[in-house]
């Protein structure tokens, strides 16, 4: 590849691959969910071979993404710390949605939005697991008490709806900052979008590669 | 049951009216608790129409056999025996079982399209074939009535004999029933018939007599005359003011069309967002 020296890594295999599949189990999930959830969205039922095929496996496919959420939670722990850098550069949100930005403050690996984004999952992927765990049929629900259930299934979609919102603009900031989809699907991104976007976390990379 | 004869008023998982037009006489199932001997005919009756064998469990020390509802049993006696006033026994014999509410909790709760059905009649029937098995209708029902079978998975309770109104016959507890505590008709005429039971419960000293057809739910399709309507609890725990649950309320009636609603605008911001702003790009300096 010529222009190998352009680039620079950001993900390797390991956290590619537990990305994606965090993010399949999770688009299964929020499929299954919100057919079970609103009638609007009945047709999701179809994807997993009926209502009753829905029901069988969301639980199955949670428990699959809580464990390789852990996964990642681990992996990118230390990384979303926030920093005071990162308060200074939310006061240019503003600008920077209306790709206006100027001299912003030097952020690291992740800006404030991905490290709310890494929070807000942590806190919401272990409710679901909870919750849905007491939700379960037919295996777990029967012997929970009944308050606890209906309290249980409101949490459910609770914190479904704040992880669904917050997927939904990790996704869109994904496509919407040219140059990030790479970082998750060959684990390189080039150097100027990491110069631009986070500048501390470029600098931190360069001097370990000396 | 799948009955095509009665007409649906309203459906699970279905948010548009269900055909409406044509108007059919309300029924209700009376059950006069003060002429009930316990003899569990109903019970029986109940099995044999609807062809139900449970297992046949083991005497837990009371008379209630099985003990509890369950997916073959969709009615059971439940005893209680009880002091009201000191040294003066009652013995409280309630037929439990689905109460057919007018506002069903179940069916809110349900979410598989026609897996729960209302008649125009006032019966809440559950469409097996339909269920998926998730155990909504047991989170939304106040009364603890409906089980799911270890064996299929679906959920159960007791249908009012739904196959037997459509062919105009009564319930087949109502029909076997020797002391003529269970009756049947319209649910006017049913309160009319309790009205009288009542008077004549009052008569007799039991000054707190009454119909037990709660207003929470919307009044049910299966009512009781109770001499003791102050304290419901006293059989066998029946509430006292039976609603669906506010959590149930939360989940069902405010959580699904708001939190939907702001899925959907959250996709349209983003949408929107970009036809305004454009991409993010890196500009053609840093890249070099």
């Amino acid at each position: 590849m010529s222009n190998e020296t352009n680039l620079v890594q950001r993900y390797n295999v390991k956290e590619r691959t537990n990305h994606w599949v965090v993010a399949i189990t999770f688009i299964m999930l929020v499929l299954s969910g919100l057919a079970l959830f609103h009638p609007s969205c009945l047709f999701f039922y179809s994807l997993f071979g009926g209502g009753t095929w829905a029901r069988i496996l969301h639980p199955f496919i949670g428990v699959i993404m809580f464990l390789s959420f852990l996964g990642l939670a681990v992996k990118f722990w230390d990384h979303n710390h926030i920093t005071d850098t990162d308060r200074e550069w939310r006061k240019h949100l503003g600008d920077i949605l209306a790709n206006k930005a100027k001299n912003l403050p030097e952020i690291g690996k992740y800006n404030i939005g991905q490290k709310y984004l890494f929070w807000s999952l942590v806190a919401i992927i272990p409710m679901l697991m909870l919750s849905g765990f007491i939700i379960w049929q037919p295996y777990f629900a029967p012997v929970f008490a009944i308050g606890l259930v209906r309290f249980a299934s409101l949490i459910h979609a609770l914190a479904a709806f704040i992880g669904i919102v917050a997927i939904i603009v990790h996704v869109y900031a994904a496509y919407w900052t040219r140059g990030s989809i790479s970082a998750m699907t060959r684990g390189t991104v080039t150097k100027a979008w990491a110069k631009h976007h986070h500048p501390a976390w470029y600098k931190e990379v360069n001097k370990g590669a000396k | 049951m799948a009955l095509q004869s009665l007409d649906i008023k309203a459906r699970s998982a279905t948010t548009t009216p269900s055909p409406s037009v044509r108007e059919t006489m309300e029924v209700a199932k009376l059950i006069d608790i003060s002429k009930c001997i316990g003899c569990k005919a109903c019970q029986v009756a109940c099995m044999e129409w609807n062809d139900l064998r449970d297992e046949v469990g083991n005497n837990v020390g009371v008379y209630d056999n099985p003990a509890d509802l369950t997916a073959k049993s969709w009615t059971v006696m439940r005893y209680a025996e009880v002091e009201v006033e000191q040294n003066k026994l009652e013995w409280l014999i309630r037929k439990d079982g689905c109460m057919h509410c007018a506002d069903p909790g179940c069916l809110k709760a349900c979410p598989s399209p026609g897996a729960i059905v209302q008649y125009s009649n006032g019966i809440v029937d559950f469409h097996q074939e339909n269920c998926i098995g998730c155990g909504y209708c047991i989170t939304g029902c106040p009364f603890n009535v409906p089980r799911i079978s270890k064996q299929d998975s679906k959920a159960y309770k007791c249908t009012l004999c739904s196959d037997r109104i459509a062919v105009g016959l009564e319930p087949a507890c109502v029909k076997t029933c020797p002391t003529g505590a269970i009756v049947f008709g319209a649910k006017g005429d049913m309160i009319h018939h309790a009205e009288g039971r009542v008077t004549d419960l009052k008569s007799r000293g039991y000054t707190n007599a009454g119909l037990y057809d709660p207003q929470g739910v919307g009044g049910t399709h299966v009512m009781y005359v109770l001499q003791h309507a102050d304290q419901p609890s006293l059989y066998s725990g029946l509430p006292k003011d039976p609603s669906i649950s506010a959590m149930v309320g939360l989940w069902k009636g405010v959580a699904k069309p708001l939190l939907s609603l702001g899925i959907g605008l959250t996709v349209l911001a983003g949408f929107f967002h970009y036809i305004k702003a454009g991409p993010n790009e890196v500009e053609e300096e840093t890249e070099k």
